[in-house]
């Protein structure tokens, strides 16, 4: 029999209510949590007798093995099945994980962690310092074929052992006995802990992995130590994971059997969902259905702020793009936001003027023109055009090119008429398959204006700015500043976090003042939740654990 | 018969020799590769990356190398799934897809020969006319359109099946996708049995059957069924080849996890040896299978002679 009524649940409760009564932010459909657990309320607190919880997770997990799962999808999983050194609570704020405790070094160089003497892997065999030294080398070592070594950069010759020009012993990274793991870094990084939650850091058990080797992220043999352990895997339909009976916090866990389902389809998820066989959808309807949606399912549909930015670039290496930071103001001048977020994709979205989502401790800069009304925009966009020395009869004549996708064509085809009425542009539109796009987008040749988005892997505005540093993974504009990389170097080796921040703001503004990108708006995640599920608490990463859920009588 | 099979196999060597090549070099020239991504890889990990694939060698000993590989039996590791071996991902995935497509062939069979027959038999009747329409409803309407219906009539509303996943593995879960599968099929037989059933009735031997006072029900059954079949006979090749490839369409409907959607997965992500392993697979079923239909041609019409 389960508890009639948890503590949980009433902290929830009354958390719920004072947030009521605060009153929402006025986000668009953010009815927020806020009415989520007052349904619960009014239909009783009583906990479900079966804690099963379903969730569409869009895409297959690559891989269960932490250190080579990528992707939203496999992290998803990854987060139920391991604990890393430190944890995310409901809300997003990084809370005590594996470890219990940590000292940073007065330089921020050095982290110093102590492990709870509690924590347990699924086999029961105690969470040491050891298992962590063992994972972050693992996650390090070329031999793992990692794709996400990045992520660890922070740490003392992390690129160095990644890369193979030093032995991974070299990692900075020790456990000085049991309980106590000492890392060192290359510099001070304020969000380091940030990046203790990506599964990139996570430990594995040493002898799970010599015993089963390539195969010891199968059913019946993956040893974890999060909340949840592998009870099935079945490739391109599920994943289900049952409780770790040796979770240290397994005592507030609730939800018994959590599965993953694959909604590759976003129409087939919602029948599904409406079938009861989903409980949470992945976190992107399909933006054709959501009117349907907000009418037939309005208390059920949950749009919150997502740490993504959807974006155009320009290729600024060759012509009309190339020295030409006039044309490309004026096109980033001449389309109306607001009209793409609220009539085109309107599932929410905030018209973005500048280039770094939301993030805490960080004011996001913004285009000069952002204050200014559209009209006046329009006008400088004209303006701007003009001196370019465009005119009627020699209009700009260019290329959007976007991976195939309904919801990218009806925003291309957007801004394409905004150009075209308000400049004159003859503009053509051009999808390609995801792989071709890439490849299309990487060469720099073929490519004039191209779509692309970027969801920040970390809280912290560092995430979206070193995209753009000269030959940066994801700066297909060719794109290089002397001024920009300088002030994100300044950055980088700051230990202060308010001078970084500044240093970071620094860069975004010469960003926004060469406008290799245009901005178009930030990412909202949308999905759909049954009444009965409690515990869902948005933010901006939109990370979840299966942990922190519950399932109410109904 | 034996040694006709045995020569039908080894001479399809040949013929696998070329689509596997023809699909090894084809899959390669596509743009993008297996380890492109929205941000492109640190050119020392992308290098390990394909060293370890080997992906670095030249063309010709990637190709010398897989064709060992298959000598051998292994298909070679998945770039997507890379937990997993292609060899282990079609294991998972081909049980689903025979599920499915055999539970849809047998029952386009089942159904398409009996309604075929009736309405041969009633020809020109209210009977006829109904089946008929029914059937061209079921060729003109695609599945990818009918399984969204059948969803929403029977999972959404009634709540009586499953609207997708495999679930616990229960058969409810295959019963909306294989109808979906079955029922162009149903249609298509339903028709091609229907015309030479009604050649078959008019010949002289089924009229001699009726001049020597045996009921309709036995001479459809033992004298007209079998030659009426044959044109069904020679359609089960396409129909198995339309069946695997329609799969894809309703396995993604479905979320099943079949091989259609791994091949359509392993396509988009560049993963070369699931894709591969996959057309060398289908390549060999339908090599067999054509040469299973051409026995049970043998079987049914006298006339035709194998040695």
């Amino acid at each position: 029999m389960k508890p009639m009524i948890d503590w949980r649940l009433v902290t929830a409760l009354l958390v719920s209510a004072s947030v009521a009564a605060c009153g929402g932010d006025g986000l668009d459909g953010g009815v927020g949590a806020t009415s989520r657990i007052l349904i619960g309320g009014e239909s009783g607190t009583e906990l479900a007798d079966v804690q099963v919880l379903h969730w569409g997770n869009a895409a297959d997990a690559q891989s269960l093995d932490p250190h080579k799962s990528e992707g939203v999808s496999s992290s998803n999983i990854q987060r139920d099945l391991f604990e890393g050194l430190v944890n995310e609570a409901p809300d997003g704020e990084v809370i005590p994980g594996a470890a219990e405790s940590w000292e940073i070094s007065e330089d921020g160089r050095i982290y110093t962690f102590t492990l709870r003497r509690n924590a347990r892997w699924s086999n029961g065999d105690p969470v040491v310092a050891g298992d962590f030294a063992y994972g972050l080398r693992r996650s390090l070592d070329p031999a793992t074929l990692s794709r996400y070594t990045f992520i660890l950069h922070p740490i003392l010759n992390a690129r160095a052992v990644a890369a193979g020009q030093r032995p991974i012993t070299d990692l900075g990274v020790r456990a000085r006995d049991d309980y106590t793991l000492e890392i060192r870094l290359e510099e001070p990084t304020p969000y380091f802990l940030g990046l203790l939650t990506h599964s990139a850091s996570y430990p594995v058990h040493r002898g799970n992995i010599e015993t089963h080797g390539d195969r010891f992220t199968r059913p019946g043999n993956l040893v974890s130590n999060g909340a949840y352990q592998l009870e099935d895997w079945v490739i391109q339909s599920h994943v289900k994971i049952v409780r770790n009976p040796y979770y240290w916090d397994n005592d507030q866990t609730i939800i018994d059997e959590v599965w993953f389902h694959n909604t590759e389809d976003k129409s087939a998820e919602i029948r599904r969902y409406r079938a009861h066989e989903l409980d949470i959808t992945y976190n992107s309807l399909a933006k054709r259905q959501l009117p349907w949606i907000r009418e037939n399912l309005a208390d059920e549909l949950f749009i919150e702020p997502y740490l993504g930015s959807y974006y155009y670039g320009f290729n600024v290496t060759r012509p009309p793009f190339k020295d030409n930071p006039e044309l490309r103001r004026a096109l980033a001048l001449a389309i109306d936001r607001d009209i793409i977020t609220q009539q085109v994709t309107n599932a929410g979205e905030l018209s973005s003027y500048g280039w770094v989502p939301p993030v805490i401790g960080y004011v996001g800069q913004q285009m000069r023109e952002a204050a200014w009304t559209q009209a006046e925009r329009t006008e400088e966009a004209r303006r701007l055009y003009a001196s370019a020395g465009y005119t009627a009869d020699n209009p700009l004549v260019t290329e959007i090119m976007y991976n195939t996708s309904e919801d990218h064509k009806r925003i291309a085809l957007a801004i394409a008429a905004m150009w075209k009425q308000v400049l004159g542009i003859e503009v053509s539109i051009l999808n390609q398959e995801w792989k071709v796009f890439l490849d299309t987008r990487n060469q720099q040749i073929d490519t004039q204006v191209y779509r692309a988005g970027w969801i920040g892997d970390y809280n912290d505005a560092f995430t979206f700015a070193e995209l753009f540093q000269s030959g940066g993974g994801v700066n297909n504009t060719g794109y290089a500043s002397d001024e920009y990389d300088r002030f994100l170097a300044l950055a980088a080796a700051e230990g202060d976090s308010g001078r970084r921040a500044e240093y970071l703001q620094q860069a975004e503004a010469v960003l926004l003042d060469d406008l290799p990108i245009l901005p178009i708006y930030f990412y909202v995640s949308s999905r759909l939740i049954k009444p009965w599920v409690g515990g869902y608490e948005p933010n901006i990463m939109d990370h979840h654990r299966s942990k922190d859920f519950y399932i109410l009588e109904h | 018969m034996l040694s006709y099979s045995i020569r039908r196999l080894l001479g399809a060597i040949p013929t696998l020799l070329i689509l596997i090549a023809l699909a090894f070099f084809m899959v390669r020239l596509a743009p993008g590769g297996p380890f492109d991504a929205e941000r492109a890889l640190l050119p020392e990990i992308e290098a390990n990356l394909r060293a370890a694939y080997h992906l670095d060698e030249p063309l010709y000993q990637q190709f010398l190398r897989y064709l060992g590989g298959l000598l051998r039996g292994d298909f070679g590791p998945s770039f997507q799934y890379r937990d997993y071996t292609v060899t282990e991902l079609i294991m998972a995935g081909f049980p689903v897809s025979l599920r499915l497509g055999g539970g849809a062939m047998i029952l386009a069979l089942l159904f398409g020969i009996t309604a075929g027959s009736i309405a041969a038999l009633r020809q020109n009747t209210r009977t006829d006319y109904s089946v008929m329409s029914i059937s061209m409803t079921g060729i003109s309407v695609p599945n990818f359109v009918m399984a969204p219906i059948l969803i929403l009539i029977f999972a959404v509303y009634l709540g009586w099946l499953p609207a997708g996943g495999l679930g616990e593995g229960s058969p409810k879960n295959l019963i909306l996708p294989i109808i979906s599968l079955a029922l162009p099929q149903i249609a298509y037989i339903s028709r091609l049995t229907r015309g030479s059933m009604i050649e078959v009735l008019r010949s002289d031997f089924i009229r001699t059957a009726k001049a020597q006072g045996l009921p309709a029900g036995k001479i459809l059954v033992r004298h007209a069924l079998k030659p009426a079949l044959l044109p069904v006979v020679s359609y089960l090749g396409p129909a198995t080849a339309a069946i695997i490839t329609g799969s894809v369409v309703i396995e993604q409907i479905f979320s099943l996890p079949g091989l259609g959607r791994f091949f359509v997965q392993g396509a988009l992500n560049r993963d070369y040896t699931l894709v591969m392993g996959i057309v060398v697979f289908y390549g060999v079923l339908i090599i067999v299978f054509n040469l299973l239909v051409d026995l049970a041609y043998a079987w049914l019409d006298p006339k035709v002679k194998y040695s």
